[in-house]
C-alpha cells in the first residue's frame, strides 16, 4: 500500500528542522549536560564553581551511602518519604477518592453533579501559589480557619503543620489531584452501555454489586492508566514546598524539594544533578510501564 | 545618509544610563527606612548631581521583599548569568564564597582608578574596610557594623517580680532562672527565645549558636584556623537549646521550626509573649522602630537590653564574662554591570558624608565614616561602648557559608527532638569534615 504524503521527505524534514533544533537545544543538550555535571563537584559558590573537578561516581555513591541513608535530610530519607507520599496521596488518596466521586456522580441529580464537579476541578486548576497560601492560612495554629472551626465545636486545636506535616501534604495532594481521576473515571463509566446496569437493576443487584461486577472490570484499563499517570505526577510534585518548605526538620522533604535544596539553596550543582539523574531514571521506568500498558490496551481494543 | 541616521540612533542611548539598586528593603515592610532613604534622598540627589554635570542617569530601586537567604539565592544566580541590579545590598560574610566562584570583582578592577581616588576612604578605618573585603581586596562598602544582645520586655519581668533595670544575667543559669520565673507568672508566655534551626538561615548561626558557643569558650574555628567539629562547648550549647526548647519549653519551639519563624519571633516580642530575645541591634533600630512592621508602641518604656553572659563568669571566648559578635552589611557592585563607572559613582554617593548624614534621620546607627556624627541616641552610645570592646567576627573564609548551614542543621536536629545533642554534634562533625577536609578540623576534649 502506498503511503499518502503531503510533502516530499526532504521538504518535510526542512519544516521539522526548527522544532528539532529547539528540542535539541533545550531538551537533549541539557539532558547530557546534567549527566556530565553529575560526575563533577561543581557548585555555584566557592572554589569549585570556577574549577570543578571530575569526581566520577562519588556523587552517586554519597547518595546511597548506607551510613546515613535513613537520616532525615538525606537522599534515602527523601526517597522513602516520596514513596510513602505517592502511596498515600496518589494511589490511595487521589485514585480512590476520584473513583468514588465518579461512581456517586452517576446517580445524583444534574445540579449536584455539576456543582461537585466545579468544586473538584476548581481545586485542580487554581494556581499553585494561590492554593498553597490558602491552605497555609487554613491550617495555621493561631488564626487558621480549621482551628477556629474546631474551637467553636469545643474540640482542641491542632498544630497541623508542626505535628502532622506529612499527613497535611498527603491530604493536600489528595484534595488537589482527585479531579483528574474523577474526570477520567467519569468518562469511563459513561462509556458503559446503560443497558448493562438496567439489566442488573432488574436482577435486583445492589450498587456495590453493580460497581464490583460490572463497572470495575470494564474500566480496568482506565484504572491502570490513571494510576501510572498520577503516580508519576505526584512523584515529581513540588507544591508541598509552598505549605511546609520541606520542614519542619525535613519531615516533608520529598525528592523534588530535596533536589531543589541541594541545587538551589546549597548550590551544589554536581550533587543536585546526580539526584536529578536518579529521578530521571525512576520517571523513565514509570514511562516505560505506561507505554507498555497503553500499547497492550490499544492492541486489545483493536482485536 | 540613512547609515548616518542609523548610527546616531544607535549612539543616542549611550548618553542616558539606567542604574538599579536592590536590597532587602520595602517601604512599609522590612527595612522600610532604608527603602525610604534610597527613594527619597539617594536617588533624587544622585540624579540631580549627574544632570548638573550633563549626564542623564536614571536610578530605580528594586525592593526585594523575601528573606535574606532568598536574596542571596537570587544574587548568586543573577551574578552568574549576567543579570541583576547594578548596586546590590549584600552581607559581608558571603563575599569570600562569591569571590572564589568568580561572582564578584574588586571595586577598583571593575570601576577603574576613580575608586582609589574616592575621598571617603580617608574616613573609613582599615578594620571597617575588612567587613566587605577578602584577600586584601575591597568588594563593597559596609553601611556599618552591628552587635548582638538580649532584648528584654520589662512588663513581663515585672509580672514575675524581677526588676528588669537592675537585672543583668552573669551566667546561662541566670537566664534560665529568670525564664522559669516568668513562665510561672505568665504561663502562656515563651520567655526566652534564642535562634535555632534551618529556616532562620544565618540568623540562627549569628544570633543563636554563636552567642552561645562563644559563651562556652569556643568559636567556629580555633586559634590555628582549624574548624572545631566537636568540643565540650558545642555540647553545652546544644544542651542549653535542649533545656530551653524541649525539656522545659521556655521558648517558642514552633517559631524556630516553621518556615516563617523569624517574623514569628518578632511578633511574639511585640505581642508580649517573649520576655528575652537574643537579636542584633537592628532589632531596636529597624524592627521595632516606629512605622515598622513589628513596631513596639511605647518602646522606650517597655523594652531594654542586656549583655549576653558566658556560660559562667570568665568561661566565655578568650576568658570573657560577656560575649557578642559583629557582622557587616553594605552594598557591592554587580560584576556584570553595563555601566561600572556610573555604578561606582552611585555607590560612592550613597556613602558620601551628605547621604549618610541624611540616612541618620531615617535610621540612626553608628556609621563607618568617622566624619558622620553619631546621633544623640542613648541606645546607640551605650551598646557601642559596652559591646564593641567584646566583639569578634565570623571567619573570613569561603567555606563559612556551608559550615554555617551545617550549624543550622545541627541546632534544628536538637530543637526538633530528632537527635540528642551528642548525635547532632556527631553529624555536624561528619558534615563539616566533608566540606573542609579532615586536615582542617580539630576535636577538642
Amino acid at each position: 500500500m502506498k503511503k499518502f504524503t503531503l510533502l516530499s521527505n526532504r521538504t518535510g524534514s526542512l519544516f521539522m528542522a526548527p522544532a528539532a533544533a529547539l528540542v535539541g537545544a533545550f531538551v537533549i543538550a541539557p539532558f547530557f549536560w546534567i549527566i556530565f555535571v553529575s560526575f563533577t563537584n561543581r557548585t555555584l559558590l566557592g572554589k569549585t564553581a570556577v574549577n570543578p573537578e571530575f569526581v566520577g561516581l562519588d556523587n552517586y555513591i554519597a547518595l546511597f551511602d548506607p551510613s546515613n541513608f535513613f537520616t532525615r535530610g538525606q537522599f534515602g530519607f527523601s526517597l522513602i518519604l516520596t514513596i510513602q507520599f505517592v502511596l498515600f496521596s496518589a494511589i490511595i488518596g487521589q485514585a480512590v477518592l476520584g473513583l468514588l466521586l465518579a461512581w456517586l456522580m452517576q446517580a445524583v441529580p444534574k445540579p449536584v453533579k455539576s456543582l461537585t464537579e466545579t468544586a473538584v476541578i476548581g481545586a485542580w486548576i487554581l494556581p499553585e501559589v494561590v492554593i498553597g497560601f490558602a491552605w497555609f492560612a487554613f491550617l495555621d495554629y493561631d488564626n487558621g480557619t480549621m482551628n477556629e472551626i474546631l474551637t467553636s465545636l469545643g474540640l482542641p486545636r491542632g498544630d497541623w503543620l508542626l505535628d502532622y506535616p506529612f499527613w497535611v501534604i498527603v491530604f493536600f495532594n489528595t484534595w488537589r489531584g482527585a479531579a483528574f481521576s474523577m474526570m477520567l473515571f467519569n468518562s469511563a463509566f459513561s462509556s458503559i452501555p446503560p443497558s448493562y446496569f438496567q439489566a442488573a437493576d432488574v436482577a435486583g443487584a445492589s450498587s456495590w454489586q453493580k460497581f464490583r461486577d460490572i463497572a470495575l472490570p470494564l474500566v480496568r484499563g482506565h484504572v491502570v492508566t490513571d494510576l501510572i499517570l498520577i503516580t508519576m505526577w505526584t512523584f515529581n510534585v513540588f507544591t508541598p514546598y509552598l505549605l511546609t518548605k520541606g520542614g519542619p526538620s525535613y519531615r516533608t522533604e520529598v525528592l523534588s524539594i530535596y533536589t531543589y535544596r541541594i541545587a538551589f539553596r546549597d548550590f551544589e550543582f554536581g550533587k543536585g544533578a546526580a539526584v536529578g539523574v536518579v529521578i530521571m531514571f525512576i520517571n523513565l521506568a514509570f514511562a516505560l510501564i505506561y507505554l507498555r500498558v497503553a500499547r497492550k490496551k490499544a492492541a486489545g481494543e483493536a482485536q | 545618509m540613512i547609515a548616518l541616521a542609523g548610527a546616531s540612533a544607535m549612539a543616542a542611548p549611550a548618553f542616558a544610563t539606567d542604574l538599579s539598586i536592590t536590597c532587602r528593603c520595602v517601604e512599609g515592610g522590612a527595612n522600610s527606612q532604608m527603602a525610604e532613604w534610597i527613594k527619597q534622598s539617594v536617588i533624587p540627589g544622585f540624579e540631580k548631581m549627574k544632570s548638573e554635570s550633563g549626564e542623564d542617569v536614571t536610578v530605580t530601586l528594586k525592593e526585594f521583599a523575601g528573606q535574606d537567604e532568598q536574596l542571596t539565592q537570587q544574587q548568586a544566580l543573577d551574578f552568574s548569568t549576567g543579570a541583576g541590579a547594578d548596586v546590590n545590598g549584600f552581607d559581608g560574610f558571603l563575599i569570600p564564597s562569591f569571590v572564589e566562584a568568580g561572582l564578584l570583582k574588586p571595586l577598583d578592577e571593575l570601576a577603574g582608578p576613580a575608586v582609589n581616588e574616592w575621598e571617603g576612604w580617608d574616613h573609613i578605618s582599615d578594620g571597617s574596610k575588612q567587613l566587605m573585603s577578602f584577600d586584601g581586596k575591597v568588594y563593597g562598602i559596609a553601611l556599618g557594623t552591628d552587635v548582638r544582645m538580649i532584648f528584654i520586655r520589662k512588663d513581663l519581668f515585672e509580672q514575675a517580680g524581677i526588676d528588669a533595670d537592675s537585672w543583668q544575667p552573669t551566667s546561662w543559669d541566670d537566664l534560665l532562672d529568670a525564664a522559669r520565673k516568668i513562665k510561672e507568672a505568665v504561663p502562656d508566655s515563651s520567655p526566652l527565645q534564642i535562634n535555632a534551626g534551618v529556616s532562620m538561615g544565618e540568623a540562627t548561626t549569628m544570633q543563636g549558636y554563636y552567642m552561645l558557643v562563644l559563651g562556652a569558650d569556643s568559636g567556629l574555628k580555633d586559634e590555628n584556623g582549624k574548624w572545631i567539629v566537636s568540643s565540650p562547648g558545642i555540647l553545652d550549647t546544644l544542651n542549653f537549646y535542649k533545656t530551653v526548647y524541649l525539656d522545659e519549653e521556655l521558648g517558642d519551639r514552633r517559631a524556630q521550626l516553621l518556615g516563617d519563624g523569624r517574623n514569628r519571633t518578632f511578633a511574639n516580642f511585640r505581642d508580649g509573649k517573649t520576655a528575652m530575645l537574643v537579636e542584633g541591634d537592628w532589632f531596636y533600630r529597624a524592627v521595632t522602630a516606629p512605622g515598622s512592621e513589628f513596631e513596639l508602641k511605647d518602646r522606650d518604656n517597655l523594652m531594654t537590653w542586656k549583655k549576653m553572659p558566658a556560660r559562667e563568669p570568665g568561661a566565655g571566648f578568650s576568658g570573657q564574662d560577656f560575649v557578642t559578635i559583629s557582622g557587616g552589611t553594605g552594598f557591592v557592585l554587580n560584576p556584570n554591570t553595563d555601566a561600572p563607572e556610573e555604578a561606582w559613582d552611585l555607590l560612592a554617593y550613597m556613602n558620601s558624608k551628605e547621604q549618610l548624614e541624611a540616612f541618620q534621620t531615617y535610621q540612626a546607627r553608628i556609621r563607618l565614616r568617622d566624619d558622620v556624627g553619631i546621633p544623640d541616641s542613648p541606645f546607640l552610645s551605650e551598646t557601642s561602648q559596652e559591646l564593641l570592646p567584646l566583639t569578634t567576627a565570623r571567619p573570613n573564609d569561603a567555606d563559612y557559608n556551608k559550615v554555617s548551614a551545617e550549624v543550622q542543621r545541627m541546632t534544628e536536629a536538637v530543637v526538633s527532638g530528632e537527635m540528642s545533642p551528642e548525635e547532632a554534634m556527631e553529624q555536624y562533625k561528619a558534615a563539616v569534615t566533608e566540606i573542609v577536609g579532615a586536615e582542617n578540623t580539630v576535636s577538642l576534649q
